[in-house]
């Protein structure tokens, strides 16, 4: 194909891609080093109450918003820096927090906070939707064809539905004195508040990812143990390799790369947790960095949304994505240089 | 042989179907319960006893239940339904509309389809259902609690209506966009072995992995700001883009295309290229061959991705909660806002009519296109 053909056929998708996505990217890095507020100014306003010969005047300088022909508020933008960034990670009082073990102290401040929950979160869940996805792939892969359709329809469910949808309905069954919350009373028998504590909220989230998530693995890792050689399984057998040998060293190294794929995409998507912080309103307790950039986002009271607060965020969530991607990169890179060789 | 020697111990075999057993009912229980709930009064759906909830005994008192007959009818006017949609109905369109017109004729049956249900479910079988019951003793008497009220509700008296058609104009609209662009793109880096191709693929991978909010965070001044800064060039006609449904549809297609266009790619490598080889030869440009010779094969390919850019934009609530404004508002942030402001268990229940709505195509799609979705959930993996 000529390059003015190649060039024609995908210019409509990089044209998007590069309006859409890098543009916005750059964007985004450049409003986290400006503020747009309110010009003020500040004025002498006399103030003078009746008195007896002579009101009594008192001066005073206060500061009001200047209005332009218009009479709508101005705005100015000015270049701030760093000073996005710092209020963000707070560095002195993360510091302060740190070198003195305060760990409380470190929690107290959004980000942290947020960047500990989001971490947690990841490597957390990772190893459990691996586990379960290749324990229900294996269970599936080992009954009768005519239950395998119905398993995989019942299985695919919880991960096409709406997360924030999703997350709401387990809310539904936890909330108050609701059925499972009845349950885990019956079971424990115990009082239990599913939503007044950080960490059973926490245990939560994680449990509602895996569940949306675990069927991916699955499905996946099903249509990888449909590839397996069967005669290497057969000789394995003959040569006396019991049924986890035969698992430990023939399917997983067969395995290995979906592993790796459902791992790599797992660990971009579940690093961008949100929905769920939504669905589940689990904000007072548990939050996201994601979660921080929309809640910066969204308008307030009086209709203003931190921009640059929001953008600052955005970059330094950003930094988390890129470091996920660097092995990624350098497999692609490598895997791509040994073709050309 | 072999299937015997494979075969488990029975311990192991119960076991497995024990596991399996329970992560269905995990899988499905959530969604099944919820749905149990939206069709109860608010006392009997957020009632303590689980058999209170599935009986229902409030929401019968106020005479709102289904009798036996009710349910035997219902339920195998569902089951024909579904017999019918599932085999009877793709075959009369399979043999009664030629082949250029077939992709209308789905919509228009699917459409149909919905309304026959919705017609027969919720107005006809109520109506002759209410006759009959009183005349049949035992067997009319109600005895499962169940009432669409909330439904009725949500839909018209909420308005969740507009909702619904605002996301069928922006599902229709990033999938119609994100596959027309997206198979142009997809087709030319399968056939294209140089350097930017191969610098476009890894650049889609590093867009792929960004965090939604971070482009949002770009788009949010120049939107609101957009008539502005377009003024220059179109003048007064010059649109604020914030809240437009095409804005977010645009944003949702760009955010896609990554996706697309590796999975498309990977569906056009298994295509071989002296296919296009011979059309080439026999005097079609590229264009052309892509058009006239690709494309006819590549059915099942075009209609996966389109499935999944589907989920994307149906299920999106980042870029729509933030982008749209009320009036355009889809329904899955719509629903958001109406579970903020709810204080009554009345709101609670309409919340989960509304919830259980936005999930019912879901489930649909699943049951229609169960192995479409299978294959393109595996088709990145397998090809890397």
């Amino acid at each position: 194909m000529k390059t003015k053909t190649f060039a024609a056929f995908v210019a409509p998708s990089v044209v998007m891609m590069m309006l859409f996505i890098a543009f916005p990217l750059v964007g985004t890095l450049f409003q986290s080093f400006f503020v747009s507020r309110s010009v003020v100014e500040t004025v002498e306003v006399k103030n003078c109450a009746p008195g007896f010969l002579k009101p009594i005047c008192t001066a005073q300088m206060r500061t009001l918003p200047k209005f332009d022909e218009n009479g709508r508020p101005m705005t100015e933008t000015v270049f701030v820096g760093l000073q996005s960034y710092r209020n963000i990670l707070e560095p002195a009082e993360a510091w302060q927090a740190l070198t003195s073990g305060d760990w409380a102290g470190l929690m107290n401040i959004d980000f942290w906070k947020a960047l500990r929950f989001t971490l947690t979160f990841t490597f957390v869940t990772l190893p459990l939707v691996l586990l379960i996805g290749l324990a229900i792939a294996l269970s599936v892969n080992s009954i009768g064809r005519r239950v395998r359709g119905p398993v995989i329809f019942v299985s695919l469910l919880p991960f096409v539905i709406t997360p924030v949808i999703g997350a709401l309905s387990i809310r539904w069954l936890f909330i108050g004195d609701g059925i499972l919350t009845n349950l885990l009373q019956w079971l424990l028998d115990t009082p239990v508040t599913v939503f007044s504590q950080a960490w059973s909220t926490e245990l939560l989230l994680i449990v509602y990812r895996v569940w949306h998530i675990a069927p991916f693995a699955f499905v996946v890792f099903y249509a990888g143990l449909q590839t397996v050689n069967q005669d290497t399984l057969e000789s394995a057998l003959i040569d006396g390799a019991t049924r986890w040998e035969r698992l430990r060293y023939v399917i997983l190294p067969h395995l290995q790369p979906l592993i790796v794929f459902v791992a790599l995409i797992h660990m971009m998507d579940s690093y961008r947790v949100f929905e769920e912080i939504v669905g589940l309103n689990t904000q007072s307790y548990v939050i996201s960095l994601q979660w921080i950039t929309y809640e910066y986002l969204l308008p307030d009271n009086a209709g203003t949304r931190q921009l640059s607060r929001a953008a600052a965020n955005s970059m330094l969530t950003m930094i988390g994505i890129v470091i996920l991607l660097i092995p990624l990169l350098r497999q692609v890179w490598r895997a791509h240089r040994s073709v050309r060789l | 042989m072999t299937a015997r020697a494979f075969r488990q111990s029975f311990a192991l075999r119960a076991l497995v179907r024990a596991f399996l057993f329970g992560w269905c009912l995990v899988a499905l229980f959530p969604i099944a319960w919820v749905a149990l709930m939206s069709v109860k009064l608010p006392i009997d759906a957020f009632a303590e006893n689980p058999l209170t909830v599935i009986f229902g005994p409030q929401t019968r008192a106020t005479g709102l239940g289904l009798s036996l007959l009710d349910i035997a009818v219902g339920g195998s006017v569902i089951l024909g339904l579904l017999q019918f949609s599932r085999y009877r109905l793709p075959r009369i369109v399979r043999q009664r509309v030629p082949e250029r017109w077939r992709a209308l004729a789905w919509i228009a049956a699917a459409g149909m389809l919905a309304v026959v249900v919705w017609a027969l479910l919720l107005e006809v079988l109520p109506a002759v259902l209410g006759r009959i019951d009183p005349l049949v003793g035992p067997f009319g008497v109600p005895i499962v609690g169940f009432t669409p009220e909330h439904y009725r509700a949500v839909w018209f008296e909420r308005g969740f209506i507009l909702n619904f058609w605002n996301s069928v104009v922006v599902t229709s609209g990033v999938i119609t966009l994100s596959l027309t662009v997206g198979t142009l793109a997809g087709y030319a880096l399968s056939r294209s072995r140089t350097e930017f191709a191969f610098w476009l693929l890894v650049m889609a991978l590093i867009f792929r992995a960004l965090p939604h909010s971070v482009l949002v965070t770009g788009y949010l001044p120049v939107f609101i700001n957009s008539s502005e800064y377009l003024r220059p060039f179109l003048g007064d006609a010059a649109p604020t883009l914030y809240g437009t449904r095409i804005a977010v549809i645009a944003v949702l297609v760009s955010i896609n295309q990554p996706f697309t266009i590796w999975m498309l790619r990977s569906f056009f490598q298994n295509i071989p290229s002296e296919l296009d080889e011979a059309a080439r030869v026999d005097g079609c440009t590229h264009f052309q061959a892509f058009r006239w010779v690709i494309l006819p094969v590549m059915w099942p390919g075009v209609i996966t991705t389109g499935l999944f850019s589907f989920l994307l934009a149906y299920n999106d609530y980042l870029v729509t909660s933030l982008l749209l404004d009320a009036k355009s508002q889809t329904m899955v942030p719509a629903i958001t806002s109406m579970f903020n402001r709810e204080t009554t268990a009345t709101d609670q229940v309409q919340a989960v009519a509304a919830a259980v709505s936005i999930t019912a195509p879901l489930f649909f799609l699943v049951m229609a296109f169960q192995r479409q979705i299978v294959s393109g959930l595996t088709a990145g993996a397998v090809k890397g």
